[in-house]
């Protein structure tokens, strides 16, 4: 061949090569375009279903009150979403074993007795930390549910008739006690509140707002804050907001449904700013009577059932009891000092308290130390132990002073208290 | 480089393919190679093997009666119920497969489709039939989710023959505490084995792109099985918490939501949509990589 000729090939070659070499980058766009589309489908989307709050007819904060405490939705169904960040140290194992130490209500690998794991007594401070999904459905006062949904496993309770079920699915366990006449018909008043506090379940947003709106009081102010969507409803939001200083609660607001009255979401946000402490609220919410067969409940073949207490009136509270007896003795000595939103409870463990850090020595000393603060004052000496929402102060000489207010409050509510 | 090798073959042979049951051909020629294969068999055994291990284990260990899977963690989900119920072994063994056995098994498969081609030096022979590159990725790829759902489908049905033969079975109770018909919980077992095949399909996407980057097999399987591993880990990383979410294991257990009654579709739904990303967007950029790759070997 002539040399031109291949001269000239060799050129056409490189000017196919960078042409070719173009197109491979530019097939790339295809992968990355995807990666483009689906991101902006990711930021987008969310954002324009949230936009806009709703229109709403103006309505005072006193007559969405009146309209909470008249609701009285007996059919719901519904997915609720809790979220809880008390600022509690992170004790993972160490908590659940203290808690079948103290309690005998933990999550130990105990067959019967207190530790079933379908107990809902044991369930309860499950909710106390982190995130949780739950599925609520209510056909009147005798029929309720709720269920904990966990990873490929769900703790539900039952309330049917005059049974109470627990069904733990991941162990397979069942745990069962009766509700008597008296009980019921106290349930029956309460409308679908009874049940889920009963089994000692706060779990759903009516239930943290009925506390809230109990404690209203003319240390507070109460607003009505615009309006919002929950759960794709029409709400209103309620703004309480404690006037006095030196408590930890910030502002809690409850979105009240425009139609129902019914309290759909609720957040308790502290003083000293941050994340919600309390933040629950459903994600789905609907008011027709759920299917029967979900209040049908059977121990499943080979199951092990726990037979629980008869539970004698409604309102036993949230601990399970064994320990709910213990918190009763407690309760005998209790005091309340100050008033509004800076109430503090007071009462004697008769014991010596807490021992401090250096009292204990060792390592245990250390690990008290680092829980909570020295403090000394008119009342003695003692430990400040603290929560984002919580200050407790337990002094050397067996006092116990609690309230959600901050830690100088408590000092001196103790030493006023002496 | 011709014309004919850059593009996709679509254009330059759309006068010489006698239209899209040729490209079945070519299908279903690679999915008998494949399924012939004897580390494919291999492979397939061994998921076969893992519902007969789980089922004997739970026998022997509650043959006094006792239960098993108490509280604490231990044991893949389901477990505690298999004893009751033979056909909660089903889901126990699909819950122990699927974070490791099952995708490690189609990293392989997908990892050796393009590269172990190359490897062999027979994906010149491949790409001289008239098909073209897209054509025999696509089949490349549809052998691969075949395998899936033939992997799922073989720890299901093997599960619940030795559920059937060493444990009761009957009415279930789903998690929820609700109870259903033995029926419904086949019907419900056969969709969480379909589930559980598409969860595989972004794992099939990624090493298929894997695949298409190297010459060699090996390679191609140990780098898709490696990302596997290091993806489940950071899953596991709670200072990793906002990337979770994409993560293509992030939603694989939420096939257990299938067993509430009613079903949570939440997850469910962001798995498929997630499988479905990843299979977009490493599909996409295996295809972008092969048909403009220099083929050697």
């Amino acid at each position: 061949m002539a040399p031109y000729e291949s001269d000239d090939s060799r050129t056409a070659g490189e000017a196919e090569d960078l042409r070719a070499g173009r197109r491979k980058a530019s097939r790339y766009v295809v992968p990355v375009a995807v990666v483009g589309v689906a991101a902006a489908t990711i930021g987008i989307v969310p954002a324009l279903a949230d936009s806009g709050d709703p229109d709403l007819p103006e309505i005072s904060a006193q007559q969405l009150i009146e309209k909470i405490a008249a609701s009285d939705e007996q059919q719901l169904s519904g997915t609720v979403r809790i979220n809880t960040d008390l600022g509690l140290p992170d004790l993972g194992g160490l908590g659940n074993s203290l808690g079948s130490g103290v309690g005998g209500a933990g999550r130990g690998p105990k067959a019967g007795g207190d530790g079933s794991p379908a107990d809902p007594s044991a369930r309860l401070t499950e909710l106390a930390s982190g995130s949780h999904t739950l599925r609520v459905a209510t056909d009147g006062p005798d029929r309720q549910k709720v269920s904990l949904l966990e990873d490929a496993a769900e703790y539900s309770l039952i309330h049917n008739g005059k049974d109470v079920w627990g069904y733990d699915s991941e162990s397979d366990e069942v745990y069962h006690s009766t509700v008597d006449d008296a009980s019921r018909k106290d349930a029956g008043k309460n409308g679908n509140r009874g049940a889920d506090r009963r089994d000692g379940l706060p779990a759903t947003p009516r239930d943290f707002a009925a506390e809230a709106l109990r404690s209203v009081d003319d240390t507070t102010s109460v607003t009505v804050d615009g309006t919002v969507h929950v759960a794709g409803r029409d709400a209103y939001k309620l703004l309480i907001k404690p006037k006095q200083s030196g408590t930890t609660v910030g502002a809690i607001s409850i979105a009240v449904d425009a139609k129902t009255g019914m309290p759909l979401k609720f957040t308790l946000t502290p003083a000293a700013g941050g994340a919600a402490v309390v933040d629950v609220g459903f994600t789905k919410v609907g008011f027709t009577a759920p299917a029967a067969s979900t209040f049908d409940f059977t121990p499943p073949r080979g199951a092990q059932v726990t037979e629980g207490d008869t539970h004698e009136r409604a309102g036993t509270g949230p601990a399970g009891p064994e320990s709910g007896k213990g918190l009763a003795k407690g309760l005998d000595g209790m005091k309340m000092l100050g008033k509004g939103w800076n109430t503090v409870a007071t009462f004697d463990t008769g014991g010596s308290g807490v021992p401090s850090g250096s009292e204990a020595g060792g390592d245990l000393g250390g690990f008290l130390d680092s829980l909570g603060d020295h403090v000394s004052g008119k009342f003695g000496s003692g430990t400040v132990f603290s929560t984002r929402l919580v200050n407790a102060l337990i002094t050397d000489d067996g006092k116990v002073y609690v309230g959600t207010v901050d830690k100088d409050t408590l000092v001196r509510a103790a030493n006023a208290g002496r | 480089m011709s014309r004919a090798d850059a593009l996709p073959a679509e254009g330059s042979h759309a006068g010489r393919t006698p239209g899209p049951l040729w490209s079945l051909g070519l299908f279903r020629s690679e999915l008998v190679i494949t399924l012939r294969r004897w580390r494919t068999l291999a492979l397939l055994g061994v998921l076969a093997v893992v519902p007969v291990l789980v089922g004997i284990a739970v026998k022997i260990e509650t043959r006094g009666g006792s239960s098993v899977g108490h509280r604490g963690g231990d044991g893949p989900a389901f477990i505690s119920q298999v004893t009751n119920n033979g056909l909660f072994l089903v889901f126990a063994a699909l819950a122990a497969t699927l974070p490791f056995f099952l995708p490690m098994a189609v990293g392989v498969i997908a990892g050796d489709s393009i590269a172990g081609e190359a490897n062999a030096g027979t994906l010149r022979y491949l790409l001289v039939a008239p098909a073209g590159r897209t054509r025999l990725l696509l089949a490349k790829y549809t052998t691969t989710l075949v395998f899936c759902l033939l992997a799922a489908l073989v720890v299901a049905v093997s599960a619940l023959a030795v559920g059937a033969l060493l444990f009761p079975l009957g009415d279930l109770t789903t998690i929820s505490g609700t109870r259903i018909s033995l029926a419904d919980g086949l019907g419900r077992a056969l969709l969480i084995a379909l589930v559980v095949a598409a969860s595989l399909v972004g794992v099939a996407a990624l090493g298929l792109f894997v695949s298409t980057l190297t010459g060699s097999g090996i390679a191609a399987m140990a780098t898709t099985v490696g990302l596997l591993i290091t993806v489940q880990i950071l899953d596991q990383i709670p200072q990793l918490d906002a990337l979770g979410p994409y993560f293509f294991s992030h939603y694989w257990l939420s096939f257990a939501d299938l067993m509430r009654d009613p079903v949570q579709w939440d997850d469910l739904q962001r798995n498929l949509g997630l499988q479905a990303l990843y299979a977009a967007v490493f599909g996409s950029a295996a295809w972008a990589r092969f048909a403009g790759k220099d083929i050697t070997a």
